[in-house]
């Protein structure tokens, strides 16, 4: 579980989140969304510790990471997974060498083991038959679930993933999600997933935070979110031609 | 950004780098994947542009010692010196600057722009020592090599155009033979170990804190190359007045 309580954070004049106060729960995907420009990229790098808050505090079950020395963070960071917009994956690697980096760096378990673990979170995503594979050969789907099996490869208690879904298809855009999700669900996972994709919203959404302008516009499920009653969430959400004509089918005000 | 901040984020980087590797087998296995790709791949073109190089400042010696009153050894030996003293360290670390130079900004400013080192601090890995150490430590380490390479090729080339008739060749080989001084390899070496460092710190910072896209990273490459070549030069002065003079 991770908590943010009242944070703001300024970039010399320009105050981007403020007093943002949030729950992400354990074994649910917790998106962040929102218009660009509006805080939500901000708010998970703030979260991940990639910019310090002005006010605040950012609690990793309990612990707050303004308060950890170099060691815990350092120790925090490798119960952290990520998975990037670009997918981020090491292009003088090969796909396989990707998911064993996290276990040569990180993990004192013999080669074997690794293997083992390796062969697990491939064959969990779909790639072994990729394994022997460079980034560059794949494709972008695939690229996106290697970089899945790299971020589960340590067995993270957080999970972070950056618009996992840009630069994809609708069809292979549900199976990262799907797979996100069932990732969150069968290993007790705290996920954050930053998106725009209202597909991703009503596929995934167990908790939907929705940032305005840098503030918390509206906290809910994706259940709840054509009844927010929140004009600018509704802006967000009925953009779309799709959403419009869904709205107009169900009657939503 | 002012030179005080380039100073300043420059040092920081640097104390970044020299720290204890997370991983030792990892740094290794790094070193020498650095030394084959600045190094071994370097030395082709280290081997051609010394013998071209060689045998131009041969055929220029030949001209400029065209005096009776000269020893006709001396052209060998004003070539040995040339090579020796300035062409086999300053003017190869020249042509590396380029070379790998421009490849080390790239890579690791498109690493950046991509993310991969963003990736790699969320890890928890130092970015800075896991990406740069291994690309000092190897490129220092095969400069020497290189230096010694150009040394011998350079003077192979001068050999060659002896051989065409324009010096007799034996009294080429009495030439690069005569009152040679070793502290002058010597001193070719320490200065490529400077410079060596100068190339690869200089290109690591640039590419480092390229940001934005590709034009960031193909001006943090020439970037690279023009510091690194400004700082070589500087530091050919500096250390010769303290190694030579």
């Amino acid at each position: 579980m991770i908590e943010v309580r009242n944070v703001t954070k300024s970039f010399g004049d320009l105050t981007v989140l403020h007093n943002i106060s949030a729950l992400f729960e354990a074994g649910k995907t917790n998106l962040i969304i929102g218009q660009s420009g509006s805080g939500k990229t901000v708010l998970m790098k703030s979260v991940i510790g990639i910019h310090q808050v002005d006010e605040g505090q950012i609690l990793y079950d309990g612990r707050d990471i303004a308060k950890m020395t170099k060691k815990e963070v350092a120790i925090l960071r490798r119960e952290v997974g990520m998975l990037f917009q670009g997918s981020a994956l090491f292009d003088s690697m090969t796909v396989e060498e990707n998911v064993r980096f996290p276990l040569e760096m990180f993990s004192d378990k013999s080669k074997e083991e690794w293997d083992e673990r390796v062969n697990f979170c491939l064959n969990r995503v779909g790639l072994s038959h990729a394994a022997k594979l460079f980034p560059s050969e794949i494709s972008g789907g695939m690229q996106k679930r290697a970089a899945i099996a790299r971020a589960i490869v340590l067995e993270p208690t957080y999970l972070f993933c950056d618009e996992p879904n840009s630069g994809l298809d609708p069809k292979t855009s549900l199976t990262i999600d799907q797979l996100i999700h069932e990732i969150t669900v069968e290993n007790n996972i705290t996920t954050i997933v930053n998106t725009h994709d209202m597909n991703s919203v009503m596929e995934i959404g167990d908790k939907v935070i929705f940032i305005h302008k840098g503030y918390k516009g509206w906290e809910g499920d994706k259940d709840s979110i054509f009844e927010s009653g929140n004009q600018d969430l509704e802006d967000l959400v009925f953009a779309s031609n799709l959403y419009k004509k869904v709205k107009k089918y169900h009657n939503l005000k | 950004m002012n030179l005080f901040e380039h100073v300043g984020r420059y040092s920081r980087l640097m104390a970044g780098v020299f720290t204890k590797p997370q991983r030792w087998g990892i740094l290794w296995k790094q070193y020498k994947a650095e030394i084959e790709k600045q190094g071994l791949q370097s030395i082709l073109i280290t081997v051609i542009i010394s013998i071209f190089i060689g045998s131009a400042i041969t055929m220029q010696m030949v001209l400029n010692t065209e005096n009776p009153m000269l020893p006709k050894y001396v052209t060998g030996l004003t070539t040995r010196e040339t090579l020796l003293l300035e062409f086999s360290s300053t003017i190869l670390c020249l042509i590396l600057a380029g070379k790998v130079g421009s490849n080390i900004a790239s890579e690791i400013g498109t690493m950046r722009i991509t993310e991969q080192i963003d990736a790699l601090k969320i890890m928890g890995v130092n970015a800075e020592n896991y990406l740069i150490l291994p690309k000092i430590l190897g490129f220092v380490s095969i400069v020497p090599v290189l230096v010694i390479f150009s040394m011998f090729f350079g003077l192979l080339g001068g050999y060659i155009i002896a051989t065409t008739g324009v010096i007799s060749p034996s009294q080429y080989v009495m030439g690069i033979q005569y009152a040679f001084n070793p502290y002058y390899v010597t001193y070719s070496i320490i200065k490529s170990l400077f410079f060596a460092f100068i190339i690869a710190s200089i290109s690591s910072y640039y590419g480092y804190y390229a940001y934005g896209g590709a034009l960031e990273v193909g001006k943090a490459s020439t970037n690279a190359v023009v510091k690194s070549s400004i700082f070589i030069l500087l530091f050919n002065v500096i250390l010769t007045d303290l190694l030579l003079v």
